[in-house]
């Protein structure tokens, strides 16, 4: 991280150009290439003039340096790109409460398939009165609505169930949660298109990828109410990385149920019992059983900023973070920076929105010693992300999915930034 | 969800359930039941969905030799993609090795997944008689079927996988309290 001697932005009274510049130069300016020489003085900074054509498109800044990482696994980073499972979200270079949609996190069975819309066909059948067929442009001319949510893959947080290596940033650790808004249209609304059978228990979702990848989805009130079958993200139609031209959008519950390039939805009255819901996305606990139909994401937090591998100078921070959960809406976001000792309220960044991500922040002044600093959020039914030594308790480490401890950033006398497990 | 939301939906599913009959038409058109019969390829826990035909262990053999070994070695014992045997006894320990052996709690998902997924390059590329075979095949390799096995719809369901018991349902999702409740 560049330390070049620049002072780009105000800052507060009372706390020193150096660190204060410091403490930013690990996060959001991280973002942005800062090797070019600063401007010392206004004198420095260059002359105005005619800028480039106005386009059809709009990029990023050349001096805005943001992208997702794609790896092959847990600890399996700098891969050979046709091994890459996942891609991650580079949340230490974002703010704000919504992912931009380039980079929502991906993670995909398959590969990512070349769908035509005008050949898509989503089919609807199983236990109903009426089976139908929709064309994407059917979808589009029913009722709609647009919701912000998360989407959060089931191992998001699976690089600390063992050990924690020291050189993970925030990206690796919890890149695999974004959020964004969704529209399309809510399945109770097709449920009553095609005369759901009131027996019909749950229900199997399949998409259009080459693994055909499928859940089965229980029927519960809330799930009827709240999911549906978005075209939409962002306002633009989905990108073909999120399932273009249309996905299921399941707010609150794993990210796998929410299916891709959904072709399918099929209503039964028991589970399918899919390798995605046996083999895979179940939780092995310490006695060798297996929690299964764990669907539910749990309540959850990171600090972003300063988060892993950064480089921050004694005086004022600011601490930075997100939090979310699957039961609903965020209640509060407490910040301990003494090791989890003593624990502060954080500020929430409005709106706060049911099963959605919101931003925390804190000020805090940084004395230089080597310190540990971990938030911990509570959401509106009263669920509190459990410390570590807790949640291990209860999991074990063999879990592999569903991780929700607490994160822990260790602090050195350098100001180094650093992955540890409490 | 925010207020604007609860709004939204209440309009929309007032619209939907005074409306829909009327407007059924309009949105999509019936699908016919050839044409569901090409997608409707799932399998459940009880057999049902899986089509007629039948393999042996013996098939099976040269079936993932020739389309599996690549990514799952000569013998399922794992290679670039995942490891299909071994592993019983390992899931209480602290590496745990969970194979179709060990793991899986049923045969007939083991079909359905060869069968809309595998081979990765060519996913239904398969036939109906070479993935009853090559699902025979993998079984057998961990002694779950003897090496003269023949499955077909009838007996793959019946075959008690060693893992069948070793799934707990998480008590709000549990399919046995969502089929009483209803």
């Amino acid at each position: 991280m560049s330390k070049a001697p620049i002072d780009p932005l105000p800052r507060p009274a009372n706390v020193s150009r150096r660190g204060f510049v410091g403490g930013l130069s690990a996060g959001i300016l991280g973002a942005v290439a800062t090797e070019a020489a600063g401007a010392e003085t206004l004198a420095d900074v260059p002359d105005r003039g005619p800028g480039a054509i106005l386009s059809a498109h709009s990029e990023r800044s050349r001096f805005a340096k943001i992208d997702r990482i794609p790896e092959a696994g847990p600890g399996k980073r700098n891969i050979d790109p046709g091994d890459t499972i996942n891609s991650k979200t580079p949340h230490q270079k974002l703010v704000g409460n919504l992912t931009p949609t380039d980079l929502h996190y991906e993670r995909s069975h398959s590969g990512v398939p070349d769908i035509d819309p005008a050949q898509h066909r989503l089919l609807i059948h199983g236990m109903v009165q009426k089976p139908l067929v929709f064309s994407v442009d059917d979808l589009k001319r029913m009722p709609s609505i647009s919701r912000v949510v998360f989407i959060e893959c089931t191992g998001n947080g699976w690089e600390n169930w063992k050990k924690a290596d020291p050189e993970l940033t925030v990206q690796n650790t919890h890149g695999l949660v974004s959020t964004n808004e969704w529209t399309g249209v809510p399945l109770k609304f097709l449920i009553d298109l095609v005369s759901k059978d009131k027996s019909s228990s749950w229900m199997l979702a399949e998409g259009g990828d080459g693994a055909g990848v499928d859940r089965s989805i229980p029927l519960t009130d809330e799930i009827v109410n709240e999911a549906f079958v978005a075209y939409g993200q962002n306002g633009e139609p989905l990108r073909p990385a999120h399932g273009f031209p249309m996905r299921l959008v399941m707010p609150g519950f794993e990210g796998n149920l929410n299916i891709k390039w959904l072709r399918r939805l099929k209503f039964g009255n028991q589970p399918w019992m899919t390798r995605w819901e046996t083999a895979r996305y179940t939780q092995l606990l310490a006695d060798g059983k297996a929690r299964q139909f764990q669907l539910r994401m749990e309540t959850n937090s990171v600090i972003t900023q300063p988060s892993g591998m950064m480089q921050i100078q004694p005086g004022y921070n600011r601490i930075s973070g997100l939090a979310w959960s699957g039961h609903g809406k965020i209640a509060k976001v407490e910040i301990s920076t003494d090791g989890a000792k003593t624990w502060t309220q954080a500020q929430l960044s409005q709106p706060v929105l049911s099963k959605a991500q919101v931003r925390f922040q804190m000020d805090w002044v940084w004395d230089g010693k080597p310190t540990r600093i971990v938030s911990r959020s509570t959401d509106d039914k009263g669920n509190v992300q459990p410390d570590r030594q807790s949640f291990i308790a209860a999991m074990g480490t063999n879990a592999l999915f569903h991780y929700n401890a607490q994160q822990t950033w260790s602090i050195d006398e350098a100001g180094r930034v650093r992955n540890v497990l409490a | 969800m925010c207020w604007h939301n609860k709004q939204l939906i209440a309009a929309v599913l007032g619209f939907g359930v005074l409306a829909s009959p009327a407007l059924a038409f309009d949105f999509g058109r019936p699908a016919t039941p050839d044409e569901i019969k090409l997608w409707d390829i799932d399998v459940g826990p009880d057999g049902k969905g899986l089509p007629d035909g039948a393999g042996t262990v013996a098939q099976g053999k040269q079936v993932f030799s020739d389309n599996c070994a690549a990514c799952h070695g000569d013998n399922g014992q794992g290679g670039i993609k995942d490891r299909l045997v071994g592993g019983q006894g390992t899931l209480a320990s602290g590496m745990p090795v969970k194979t179709v052996g060990s793991f899986w709690p049923y045969a007939t998902t083991l079909f359905d997944y060869i069968h809309r997924a595998m081979p990765y390059p060519t996913p239904g590329s398969l036939s109906t008689d070479d993935t009853y075979a090559v699902t025979a095949y993998i079984l057998s390799l961990n002694g779950i079927v003897p090496a003269d096995a023949k499955l077909d719809k009838a007996s793959l369901p019946k075959i008690r996988m060693p893992n069948r018991d070793g799934f707990v349902p998480e008590a709000e999702f549990d399919p046995a309290r969502l089929a009483r409740k209803k």
